[in-house]
């Protein structure tokens, strides 16, 4: 069995991991779709995204990596964590859900990335600027086929647009999550890294407004409850994904190919 | 510096360009790691003054995709190239800024898409400041995309997705043949 490793507490390096497991995590989920989209070209748009996302996710691991004391390489970031040590947001985590649940998640998460991406672009740190600057290209590909699915759906047929609404139900609780800001935002406001995820609130619900017109959807009341996912506490599903994700280098330690 | 060793220099970088140009890319096999805009540069140090002169060359390539599989491949077969070519050492540096892009795909290596059979990206440094506008499929006022068989504007999209990262797939109405286009970004 291969010892866990631990990532850095600085709380730079957790705003990066914030942001490169919300990537891994949301990547794995969409492989669970290869083989099982609904057609074809479904098939091949949900795996190429998560194949930006897990591109995405190990540019940052790598940087993130680089940032503590003890270096840590993306492979031993992505498969040797324990459970609390990952950041994802909860909402990329939740199960993949129907179809329509799935492009929704994709298109809240893309809105969500890029507007992130494209403040990250001006970041002081060079190479999370440099990331950023590719990354945003790819999210807005993304926010556009995910978008042009939910307005297919939420105006589509009685069938798709109920699967729409509860898919809204379902993940509308877990939005709140994304656009607060805590102390490892102040400090990365602070030194110039990033935007505080609170400062995405108005754009993000701005541009949702606009899809969900579109779609003739409308966003449910806000809840009390909050994920914490990017504290490292999480629903019962991340536990999962690890199981499966991590078997390999659990099993044969160091395993390449 | 010597003169002579100068004119080695020079023609050592140049020969290393001329190999370059006949790496394909893995993916699009008409294209040559060149024509595709990835080698951003060819460098090698100049001697330090009274120093041994360095002659590890180093070969700046900046990836298409965040997730593009072929990104180690190319810097592999890159590097196999230029040991083939007897011009090594060299190593390969992976430069992420400024973000490729499809404008910089070279004139003659639209040509060479287009032979091959895959439409050539329009312009895309304007793309990024245009809002996204979402649409049902109905209204899709598609961009229309020309078909590199028969050159038809009558066009319309298969999926968003394609082959590859770098393209999506199309269908000409015209001579009703499928072929790829390559997404600008």
């Amino acid at each position: 069995m291969q010892t866990s490793i631990q990532p850095s507490r600085d709380p730079a390096a957790q705003y990066v991991l914030r942001l490169a497991d919300t990537c891994l995590i949301l990547g794995q989920r969409l492989g669970e779709w290869c083989g099982h989209a609904p057609i074809l070209e479904e098939d091949l748009a949900l795996t190429n995204t998560a194949l930006d996302l897990i591109g995405q996710a190990r540019a940052l691991l790598t940087h993130a990596g680089r940032m503590g004391a003890q270096v840590l390489d993306e492979d031993q970031l992505a498969f040797l964590r324990e459970e609390r040590d990952y950041l994802n947001v909860t909402m990329v985590e939740l199960p993949r859900g129907d179809f329509a649940f799935t492009v929704l998640r994709n298109a809240m998460v893309a809105t969500f990335l890029k507007l992130v991406w494209q403040r990250l672009a001006g970041s002081a740190d060079a190479e999370l600027a440099a990331i950023a600057g590719k990354a945003v290209k790819e999210a807005r590909y993304h926010q556009q086929h995910a978008g042009d699915w939910v307005v297919r759906l939420g105006a589509g047929t009685t069938e798709s647009r109920q699967r729409m609404e509860n898919a809204l139900q379902q993940l509308w609780r877990y939005v709140p999550e994304l656009l607060e800001a805590d102390g490892v935002d102040e400090q990365a406001s602070a030194a110039g890294l990033g935007p505080r995820w609170s400062e995405l609130r108005e754009p993000w619900l701005a541009e949702m407004k606009a899809l969900f017109d579109e779609a003739g959807l409308t966003a449910p009341p806000d809840a009390a409850f909050r994920s914490t996912g990017k504290r490292g506490l999480h629903s019962e599903y991340l536990g999962h994904i690890l199981t499966e994700m991590q078997y390999l280098q659990r099993a044969y330690p160091g395993g390449a190919w | 510096m010597s003169v002579a060793a100068q004119d080695s220099r020079a023609a050592r970088i140049a020969r290393v360009w001329e190999v370059l140009g006949t790496v394909l890319d893995p993916e699009v096999p008409a294209l040559s790691v060149c024509d595709l805009g990835i080698v951003r540069d060819v460098l090698l140090p100049e001697a330090p003054p009274g120093g041994a002169p360095d002659d590890l060359l180093e070969i700046v390539l900046t990836p298409t995709y965040s997730g593009c599989p072929a990104t180690e491949l190319i810097e592999h077969n890159v590097l196999e190239a230029i040991a083939a070519a007897g011009l090594g050492p060299a190593r390969a540096r992976l430069q992420r800024a400024p973000a490729w892009t499809t404008d910089w795909i070279s004139a003659e290596g639209r040509r060479k898409l287009r032979d091959y059979g895959i439409a050539s990206p329009g312009a895309a440094a304007a793309g990024d400041t245009v809002p996204v506008r979402f649409i049902g499929r109905r209204a899709v006022a598609q961009e229309r995309i020309a078909c590199p068989r028969c050159a038809s504007t009558e066009t319309t999209q298969l999926s968003a997705f394609g082959s590859t990262a770098c393209k999506s797939l199309y269908r000409c109405l015209s001579c009703q043949e499928p072929f790829e286009y390559f997404k600008p970004i």
